[in-house]
């Protein structure tokens, strides 16, 4: 799923502070799983940001509100009926959602409450890592299903570089040597040999590098 | 035991300090509560196992919540004691009492009193 942290309350006050009533927005999907936006996260920071507000002399409104997902309009339509009431919407959505929400709703100020940053798993309630960079290419059968565009700090695709260390990676020694991991995983699996058929050469052009992307299935479209 | 503690403080009763959320503890600062603690079991002898070592993680993380919004993360304590040990209730209720007294009102409440005024 897609995986953000909340932004400081300090510069969330700081984006809110010319409004007294705002709709904080929460997503029920992957941001609630990474605990950064989900109904529970909206409360505290509602409950935050009155408390804070309350201590400077200013007071706000906020009305709280979890929706579905804020990644489809059917979904975003369901605060149609009281938007307008509010000044400004805080989402507190990935960056998807809260794009979204601004186009939906393109008169009304939206700011964005989480820095939204990867494509993760859980790895056990309350630790979550990146595993997919969403290059569009993927490889993973050829590398036991360890992705190295992802987990390689350098993206190598032939092998780990000269700062694999003790299985670990040289940026950081919490992080995993992707290529050590790739190596016990084809040995593990019996594959050995795929580790020294070399991979050519990416073509990054179907990743972000080739543009912001679009993916259409003319089969669904209706009308 | 009639030991005495008190009246300033109010009890509320939860099957486990487990049960207690982040999000409760932000609501009764946000009504006005000058302090909170939570009476847990003590550690390793919690009735559900580990209830109480949850409450205690949760307990720092409000501090720092409270330590963001500008109220002084003291008012938030956790305690450990056995269900047995009337003295140390008391004990940890004059404790508590003492310090939020100290520490005067919340800053919280100051301005919503500054509001109705």
């Amino acid at each position: 799923m897609i995986v953000g942290n909340r932004k400081s309350l300090e510069e969330i006050l700081d984006m809110v502070k010319p409004y007294k009533k705002i709709l904080l927005l929460g997503c029920r999907e992957c941001i609630t799983v990474c605990a950064a936006g989900g109904e529970r996260e909206v409360g505290v920071l509602a409950s935050e940001m009155k408390m804070s507000r309350a201590k400077d002399g200013q007071e706000i409104e906020i009305k709280e509100f979890a929706l579905e997902r804020q990644c489809d309009f059917e979904y975003i339509d369901q605060i149609k009926p009281f938007v307008d009431e509010y000044e400004a919407i805080v989402s507190m959505a990935c960056g998807a959602g809260i794009q979204y929400t601004a186009e939906r709703f393109p008169k009304k100020v939206v700011l964005p409450a989480i820095n939204t940053t990867f494509l993760g798993v859980t790895l056990e309630q309350g630790v979550w890592a990146e595993r997919c960079q969403g290059c569009g290419e993927c490889i993973l059968h050829l590398t036991g299903g360890v992705c190295p565009v992802a987990r390689c700090a350098k993206s190598l695709f032939n092998g780990p570089c000269g700062g694999s260390s003790g299985g670990k990676c040289e940026v950081n020694k919490e992080t995993d040597c992707a290529w050590q991991l790739i190596v016990d995983r084809l040995k593990a699996l019996g594959q050995l040999e795929k580790y020294e058929e070399i991979i050519g050469v990416k073509d990054w052009t179907t990743s972000r590098d080739g543009g912001p992307r679009k993916r259409i299935r003319e089969d669904l479209r209706l009308g | 035991m009639r030991i005495n503690y008190p009246t300033s403080i109010k009890v509320i009763k939860v099957p486990c300090t487990g049960r207690v959320d982040v999000l409760t503890i932000l609501k009764a600062f946000e009504a006005g509560m000058d302090g909170v603690y939570l009476a847990g079991c003590l550690e390793g002898e919690c009735h559900f196992l580990k209830g109480n070592l949850r409450a205690r993680k949760r307990v720092n993380y409000a501090k720092q919540l409270l330590k963001e919004v500008g109220i002084e993360p003291e008012r938030l304590e956790m305690y450990n004691l056995s269900s047995a040990q009337g003295q140390r209730f008391a004990f940890i209720a004059n404790e508590m009492a003492e310090k939020i007294r100290a520490l005067g009102p919340s800053p919280v409440k100051k301005a919503q009193d500054a509001f109705k005024a």
